[in-house]
């Protein structure tokens, strides 16, 4: 480190300028002022309004059903398509189409859905954008369970076979076992992306039936009000504890490897 | 032997299908299709409400060409450039003094670059209304000092900030990982022959790490360049970029053909320096 010293100052720039603003958004959610810019002392007050504010409460029933549902079938069809892409097909391009959801912007996404949906006379809804989040919640899913799939032993599917259990048994018992950890970390992946995702939603959820994203947009958008900080506290400490459960578990799932 | 054959031959397809169908199938639906549609949009005439009128045109890229475009276009990838040399700016000095700590801090360091990301990408811009804010946090240390308060919101600084914010992890990690692996032997065969540091760094360290560089260019770039919100909440709507463009057109404007024409030159963008991150890497590769 010593040698690198004049290194430090942009390296601790990084952090101070990745950790202030958050310091912030928590230190004025304890505020007691009305004006979100000045200190006026401790208080929980934000918290009590955030609980009675009703399109928050509405906006995060409608995100966590967008997120689980499309967590659940992005885990399905992400972790059958690594298999089948590791095991059944050489196919590079096969390959760049698993990946492509991840690669393209988020914005190109939602409009290519919007027109699609227009097409086919689709009404918007909840299941319109959960529909959306399965397109690239799979993908992500695919890739974390492929890199896992990629440090896999062989043996044991082949000794499975050689035994005579058929392709099916032998992907229960011996295949998804295995990869239990790696799909895992996928659906952990596709349910947080879910659950932040704001651009794609934006184009394809009705506007009776908002996710959390869309509500917090249209707050932010409409003027500041304290009670955005205290939801910001509330959102970064669920974050934070995910991230960091998360970090454990792959440790503790590499350890006992 | 020969009359397990085509049932192997068999089984392998089955096997095949019964993995990959379903997913290559939703994504033929719900990804193929639509950008199909928005590729064969963009030479088509507008509807009146959305949609499109089946008559072949080449104006929608004609439009491209429009001083009134073409101004949002270049202020865009303004914007977007000055970010991602600020985040490499940034970013490289932290990347490589991750890469030189000890494993503990290493994991510890990495983790705390995340750790903003995995936050709500619209409680990260508002943080910054708050910061930059007239009456704001910075704006009263200014005050204080002697020096405000200076129109700080709704500028294209502040756009920058709020883009740089939402991006620089995206930077900081490929450039980790290509630091990272660099081989130490070869810095100090450098400085064993007599060069200086710097020497060092622009002749060995550098060029092999360039792969990780563009690739973390390419992931600022590209988002900055197609972001619309940044624009709007910290901008104020002065700035229009061409994501605002691009959501204008498909839920304002409703010329879908024309907004079709912009998402499609984003992923041209996207493409070009995907190829040039691809060669770059095929180029390190040789050398090293």
């Amino acid at each position: 480190m010593r040698r690198h010293g004049w290194l430090r100052l942009p390296f601790w720039l990084t952090y101070l300028f990745l950790y202030a603003p958050i310091v912030v958004l928590v230190v004025m959610s304890f505020n007691r002022n009305e004006s979100p810019y000045s200190w006026g002392g401790f208080s929980l007050d934000w918290y009590g309004r955030l609980a009675e504010n009703t399109s928050i409460r509405t906006g995060l029933v409608n995100t966590l059903i967008v997120a689980l549902g499309s967590t659940a079938l992005s885990t399905v069809l992400g972790t059958l398509l690594a298999v089948g892409l590791a095991r059944h097909t050489r196919s590079r391009l096969l390959d760049a189409l698993s990946t492509l959801p991840a690669i393209l912007p988020d914005l190109v996404i939602a409009i290519g859905l919007l027109v699609f949906y227009s097409a086919i006379k689709l009404t918007l809804g909840l299941h319109s954008v959960l529909i959306a989040h399965t397109v690239f919640g799979m993908a992500f899913v695919a890739a974390v369970v492929r890199a896992r799939l990629g440090g896999m032993d062989t043996s044991l599917e082949e000794a499975s076979r050689d035994l005579g259990a058929t392709p099916l048994t032998t992907f229960v018992k011996i295949t998804l076992p295995t990869l239990a950890p790696g799909i895992l970390a996928g659906a952990l992946l596709a349910f947080t992306l879910s659950l932040d995702e704001f651009v794609i939603a934006f184009f394809t959820a009705a506007p009776s039936e908002p996710t959390l994203p869309i509500v917090i947009y249209s707050m932010v958008r409409f003027g500041v009000t304290p009670e955005i900080n205290a939801l910001a506290t509330l959102l970064l400490a669920v974050s934070f504890t995910v991230v960091i459960v998360a970090q454990r578990l792959t440790r503790l799932t590499e350890a006992l490897r | 032997m020969t009359a397990r054959q085509p049932a192997r031959v068999l089984g392998k397809a089955a096997g095949r299908l019964a993995t990959m169908g379903p997913g290559f199938g939703f994504l033929a639906v719900f990804l193929l299709v639509p950008l199909a549609l928005v590729l064969s949009y963009t030479v088509f005439r507008r509807g009146r409400f959305g949609g499109v009128v089946y008559e072949p045109t080449g104006e929608n890229f004609a439009r491209l060409a429009d001083p009134l475009y073409l101004d949002v276009v270049i202020g865009s990838v303004k914007l977007a450039a000055i970010t991602t040399l600020l985040a490499l700016l940034l970013g490289y000095p932290t990347a490589y003094l991750i890469a030189r700590l000890p494993a503990r801090w290493k994991v510890v360091a990495l983790v705390a670059v995340v750790l903003p990301f995995w936050t709500n990408f619209l409680i990260r811009t508002y943080a910054w209304i708050v910061l930059l804010n007239s009456e704001g946090p910075v704006n009263s240390g200014l005050e204080a000092l002697g020096l405000g308060p200076v129109e700080l919101l709704y500028t294209d600084g502040a756009i920058v900030a709020g883009l740089l914010y939402a991006y620089l992890p995206l930077m900081i990690l490929p450039l980790y990982s290509a630091v990272e692996r660099l081989d130490p032997e070869l810095r100090e065969a450098s400085a064993n022959l007599g060069a200086r540091p710097a020497r060092t760094f622009w002749s060995v360290t550098l060029p092999l790490s360039l792969p990780g560089v563009l690739t973390g260019c390419v992931f600022v770039f590209v988002p900055s360049l197609g972001n619309f919100v940044i624009p709007e909440l910290l901008g104020g709507g002065r700035r229009i970029m061409v994501g605002n463009l691009v959501r204008d057109q498909f839920l304002k404007a409703r010329d879908w053909p024309f907004g079709s024409v912009l998402a499609l030159a984003v992923v041209a963008v996207l493409v070009a320096l995907l190829f040039a991150q691809a060669w770059a890497t095929r180029r390190a590769g040789r050398g090293a």
